[in-house]
């Protein structure tokens, strides 16, 4: 009975490749410079959801996609040995009045590689807010490689916030790696986004951050790492741009616990009246542990605008190209 | 051709520059030297329109310049190569080219202006141009981005600075196929004999005013002692 119900409204919300809405929020959000092999939705395990319900879901012989019984989201099982696979989950979200809350869980075989392609597109054009908070865990077994790539996007006309706080928890088996890319593209008006992430032995976390904030729209990032294993290794690099009134948070609690190595990076350049904080905490336990912190925020440099002024670009355009540099 | 005419220019209630004038020709390679404070850079800076002149005239090809933009002045086909190069997070040795040469490129065009200055594109396309390069290397990227402009006047600040010994007998090479390919003017600004050797004439500042002009194998010797003497 709860399948036949499940099905009904998957027909009412399913993915419309006729609405220039879904199309365009898809292609932003799954749009990647560093997946340039990817084909998208179409041939790939995936699972799409779309205003607060799950409207597709493709397993394939080695990615098993499975609906959660006790939450919404879903489980996704890759296999050991698995050589590249990608795998979308991206989340639409065309109208206000949701506060959707998702749990997806990600188990990466030994030895598995695998390229997964998240993120949330919102089209507001309600006065009613649109809400979206994505609880992801990771855990990588030994040897593990994945690439995560998360874009996240807003538009819409209408009065109502578009609302986006992640949370992922890592758990990285000995040797295994994870490369996170997360980028809020514009448009949204409100994000805190939470990492937590604990290495074994040997372990790599590689983080990059890109966020862009206008208006009054506020971001808050925190990183919570803790370097249990012998020789694990994070970084973590934070790029920023505020303009107008927004305001961006960038906190990082980073433990070493082990002879490891830790850097994190937080640069932001902010405009008009555009404000960062920067709240950076490595600690280290071992006295084997090797940690940096780097932070910088600052406007625009002017011999950066009069380099490019030089190359002929007028003053606009060579500030447009140093911030396209800097959050490509 | 570029034309100086009775430039002036106060800075902090000091004159950095008075009466100077000078005309380089099309072709020329002008090598402008002289001891520290002596108003070279700004000289350089003041053709490019990265500063402006209290008073006094700039022409281009008979055309006043004078009161032009920085871009305006790089499409009218003026390049400069800073003394420090400025880096940049995020943006490409190969898209910083690309902007220089106003046109997507090939790797093999990259290569072609990268290899001039010594360096391998492959090494270097993707990278960003930014503090994780050497001063050495910044430097010749910066001077590559001067070659891709094919300007009509090409100034170079101090090219020399922060280059080392190896990289600077490259310079000196690149320079000198510079001035046998170039259909535009040069000017150097520089310390280095090497590089004053091979100019078709040099002009010596001192106290922000043209003190001699020397053309190419003239009075060498007494040129030289006047910059020691400058230095003293």
């Amino acid at each position: 009975m709860e399948s036949n119900k499940d099905s009904m409204i998957d027909k009412a919300e399913a993915r419309d490749s006729s609405n220039d809405v879904d199309v365009r929020l898809l292609d932003t959000i799954l749009a990647s410079k560093s997946l340039k092999d990817d084909k998208g939705l179409e041939t790939g395990a995936h699972s799409l959801r779309k205003n607060g319900l799950s409207v597709e879901l493709k397993s394939t012989p080695n990615v098993r996609i499975e609906k959660k019984e006790d939450h919404p989201g879903i489980d996704v099982f890759v296999r050991d040995d698995t050589p590249l696979e990608f795998v979308h989950v991206p989340v639409i979200i065309t109208k206000g009045g949701f506060d959707d809350v998702v749990y997806n869980d990600f188990h990466i075989g030994r030895n598995a590689h695998a390229i997964i392609v998240a993120g949330c597109g919102i089209h507001n054009d309600d006065a009613c807010n649109a809400q979206h908070d994505g609880i992801h865990r990771f855990f990588l077994d030994e040897g593990a490689d994945v690439q995560y790539v998360e874009n996240h996007y807003g538009e819409g006309e209408g009065s109502g916030e578009r609302i986006l706080n992640p949370e992922t928890d890592v758990h990285l088996g000995k040797g295994a790696v994870l490369r996170m890319e997360m980028v809020q593209i514009k448009g949204v008006d409100s994000t805190v986004r939470t990492t937590n992430a604990e290495l074994d032995d040997n372990a790599t976390l590689l983080v990059t951050e890109k966020i862009m904030t206008s208006q009054k729209q506020s971001a808050k990032t925190i990183f919570n790492v803790k370097l249990n294993g012998k020789d694990s290794k994070c970084q973590v690099t934070s790029r920023s741009y505020a303009i107008d009134d927004s305001s961006q948070k960038f906190i990082s609690n980073i433990e070493g616990n082990a002879k490891c190595f830790a850097h994190v990076e937080c640069d932001a350049i902010i405009r008009d009246h555009g404000k960062v904080t920067s709240e950076p905490a490595i600690t280290a336990n071992d006295v084997d542990a090797n940690m940096i912190h780097e932070a910088q925020i600052g406007k625009i440099a002017g011999e950066q605008l009069v380099k490019l002024m030089t190359l002929g670009l007028s003053e606009k355009e060579a500030e447009k190209e140093i911030i396209n540099g800097f959050l490509a | 051709m570029i034309e100086l005419k009775d430039i002036a220019i106060t800075k902090g209630g000091r004159q950095i520059l008075h009466d100077i004038n000078l005309r380089i020709p099309d072709n020329e390679f002008v090598a402008i030297t002289g001891p520290n404070g002596s108003g070279k850079s700004t000289l350089a800076k003041i053709m490019m329109g990265i500063e402006k002149p209290d008073s006094g005239m700039i022409l281009m090809d008979g055309k006043d310049i004078t009161d032009l933009t920085i871009p305006q002045r790089a499409a009218q086909g003026i390049a400069f190569a800073f003394q420090a190069p400025v880096s940049f997070k995020g943006i490409t040795v190969r898209r910083l080219m690309e902007l220089a040469s106003k046109k997507e490129l090939s790797k093999s065009e990259v290569c072609n202006y990268l290899s001039k200055v010594g360096l391998c594109a492959n090494n270097y396309l993707s990278r960003e141009v930014n503090s994780s390069l050497s001063g050495g290397e910044l430097k010749r990227i910066e001077i590559a981005s001067v070659l891709a402009r094919h300007a009509s006047v090409s100034i170079f600040d101090e090219p020399e600075a922060g280059i080392d010994l190896w990289s600077f007998k490259n310079l000196i090479d690149v320079f000198g196929e510079l001035r046998a390919e170039c259909n535009g003017s040069i000017v150097v600004i520089s310390h280095q004999e090497r590089i004053l050797n091979i100019a078709d004439r040099v002009v010596l500042l001192e106290d922000g005013t043209i003190k001699d002009v020397i053309k190419q194998g003239e009075k060498y010797s007494l040129f030289t002692d006047q910059i020691r003497c400058c230095k003293c």
